[in-house]
């Protein structure tokens, strides 16, 4: 029977098993660490939470978490808005003139070297004598992270069965209505799931919110890109155990809601 | 009218402010590197010699035109720092692309060959690194490659070495960091053209009576070509212009074109040679992302 040439080989599982053991051990260790008493981050000196409470008590840290989190928030929220628009025009628009130039300009980003979009749009913002801080990082991000959004909304879209917005308008809805009652519900899972990356990426970026940002408005990955400079210390492993804690929280909302669409869009199709 | 054709004309609407957004702060601002980087240096705030007004009108600019300068870009092309690191980031990226594919294809061919309920499963963990903060995970290296840090400790624990191993601070800290950091860009677009192949095709082959190694790669690696093309070029074109990894892993004796850029824009403070790297990095990277470009056409033809 041809089953055998299908089959799962010893060497497929140890290729599989040490790829998943290289990707999450370094992280299963930091967080490990994390909760290490001792001063000296190699050697053990048994759990504690004194690096957690260290942070707390960092008022430079605290403030960079903060800028960070309003910067993620905002920069998403404005990126899943405008992402969600350029896939709407992209995959319901057909065809029309800069379509091309559109998606050129979409697609660049995912790929281009962070040194470059952060330099350009600090010269751009440095034209415009625009006071950098919360707005220049804000709009930086939301440059790059809208990108992302559009591709996830449009894959979710470009899956979508026309005829359901075709008989909404049938049934006499205007255009704009057949959207909001129609495809918009079907692609929520998608659009929030583009939030969701966007805040991610907005909170991992160093190098572009370097360049765009001004004097004492640091953000948390700055601030722990210059200590990381200077050696490791115990508090960083504190805060990123946390920041890894809070993605983790995300991606599980993000994958319980697209499991619920998916049960929804299944109840939903005998209909 | 089709129904089709009355939702295209206000979907058309839908993307005119995601086009000016992009247009205001993606495309015009590649307009401002090129201008600076044609521009002189300045000890000034910022620094360098604005190159027109607007607002002087027309002489204005046509006497800023004489002025421009190719100064920057002579620089670059004279200066033997500004040559060799271009050449280590090329070097680079195609060593760190080939050692990901190398690492990358197996784990993919794996996941293509798990029970369907599985691959679900491993696919999601293939892709939760990649929203795991990068700088928390090359971070998370320096902890192991320290001095004394967990790498060096099995090593003398399994007395693979006598003494310690300097880690950090080399080329192989950095290719560690790299390939880690991206081989979920590698093994996504190789998952996805070995998942998609008949695997008849195989059947047959083994019918045929063809050794499954020999199967494998007249039959599958050529199949899946698409994919290892796709997978090389997402790697390839951020990679060359990576910064952050081999700052923190590398050594300093050779940087990169974009430590380079950073170091200008940043220690040097000499805006227009940074600009002009920039454009020149951009330069380098026209070809492999409309290589990229026309791969991904093709790919999504042919789905519809």
């Amino acid at each position: 029977m041809g089953r055998k040439a299908n089959r799962l080989s010893p060497f497929n599982i140890t290729a599989l098993a040490l790829g998943m053991a290289f990707l999450y051990l370094p992280i299963v260790i930091l967080v490990i660490y994390s909760f290490n008493d001792s001063r000296l981050v190699t050697v053990w000196g048994g759990w504690s939470l004194r690096w957690y409470r260290e942070f707390f008590n960092d008022r430079a840290m605290l403030d960079a978490a903060w800028m960070s989190l309003r910067v993620a928030a905002v920069s998403a929220t404005i990126a899943t808005l405008l992402g969600t628009l350029a896939a709407v025009g992209l995959v319901r628009g057909e065809r029309f003139r800069g379509r091309s130039l559109l998606s050129g300009m979409l697609y660049a980003p995912l790929v281009m070297p962070e040194v470059i979009s952060g330099l350009s749009l600090l010269l751009l913002f440095v034209a415009l004598n625009a006071e950098r801080g919360f707005w220049t990082v804000t709009i930086a991000h939301t440059t790059l992270t809208m990108c992302f959004v559009t591709v996830v909304v449009q894959s979710r879209l470009a899956s979508l069965d026309r005829s359901l917005e075709e008989a909404a308008m049938d049934l006499g809805c205007d255009p704009v209505q057949a959207f909001l009652r129609v495809t918009l519900p079907l692609i929520i899972p998608a659009i929030a799931a583009g939030w969701m990356l966007a805040f991610t990426l907005s909170l991992d970026d160093v190098v572009i919110a370097s360049f765009t940002t001004g004097p004492g408005s640091a953000t948390l990955p700055i601030r722990i890109y210059s200590e990381v400079r200077l050696g490791v210390k115990p508090e960083i492993n504190a805060i990123c155990t946390m920041v890894i804690a809070l993605i983790a929280v995300i991606i599980v909302i993000a994958s319980l809601v697209s499991k619920l669409s998916s049960s929804e869009a299944k109840s939903a199709a005998p209909l | 009218m089709s129904a089709r054709r009355i939702f295209a004309q206000p979907a058309r609407y839908a993307a005119i402010a995601p086009y000016l957004w992009m247009v205001l702060f993606f495309l015009v601002p590649f307009g401002f590197v090129l201008k600076i980087s044609l521009s002189q240096t300045a000890i000034a705030q910022p620094p360098y010699v604005p190159l027109f007004d607007f607002s002087e009108g027309w002489a204005a600019i046509k006497a800023a035109f004489a002025q421009l300068s190719l100064d920057n870009f002579k620089l670059l092309v004279s200066d033997s720092l500004y040559i060799s690191s271009y050449l280590r980031s090329l070097v680079v990226a195609v060593t760190s692309t080939l050692i990901l594919l190398l690492i990358g294809y197996p784990i993919a061919y794996g996941m293509a060959r798990l029970p369907q309920r599985w691959q679900a499963i491993a696919m999601m963990l293939v892709i939760v690194p990649f929203w795991t903060s990068f700088l928390i995970r090359i971070y998370a290296w320096i902890n192991i490659l320290q001095h004394d840090g967990l790498l060096n400790k099995v090593l003398l624990a399994l007395h693979l070495v006598s003494t310690p191993v300097v880690w950090l601070s080399t080329d192989t800290a950095m290719y560690i960091g790299i390939v880690y950091s991206y081989l979920p860009f590698m093994i996504l677009p190789l998952y996805a053209t070995l998942a998609r192949m008949e695997s008849s095709l195989l059947e047959a082959a083994s019918d045929l009576g063809a050794s499954p190694l020999r199967s494998f790669w007249l039959v599958t690696f050529p199949l899946s070509l698409p994919g290892v093309g796709a997978g090389a070029l997402l790697c390839f074109i951020p990679i060359v212009g990576e910064f952050v990894i081999p700052d923190l892993l590398a050594g300093s004796s050779s940087m990169m074109i974009g430590q380079t850029l950073w170091l200008e824009f940043f220690t040097n403070k000499d805006w227009p040679v940074a600009a002009a790297a920039a454009v020149a990095l951009l330069v380098l990277l026209v070809p492999p992302l409309l290589l990229y470009d026309r791969l991904q056409r093709r790919t999504l033809g042919g789905a519809n």
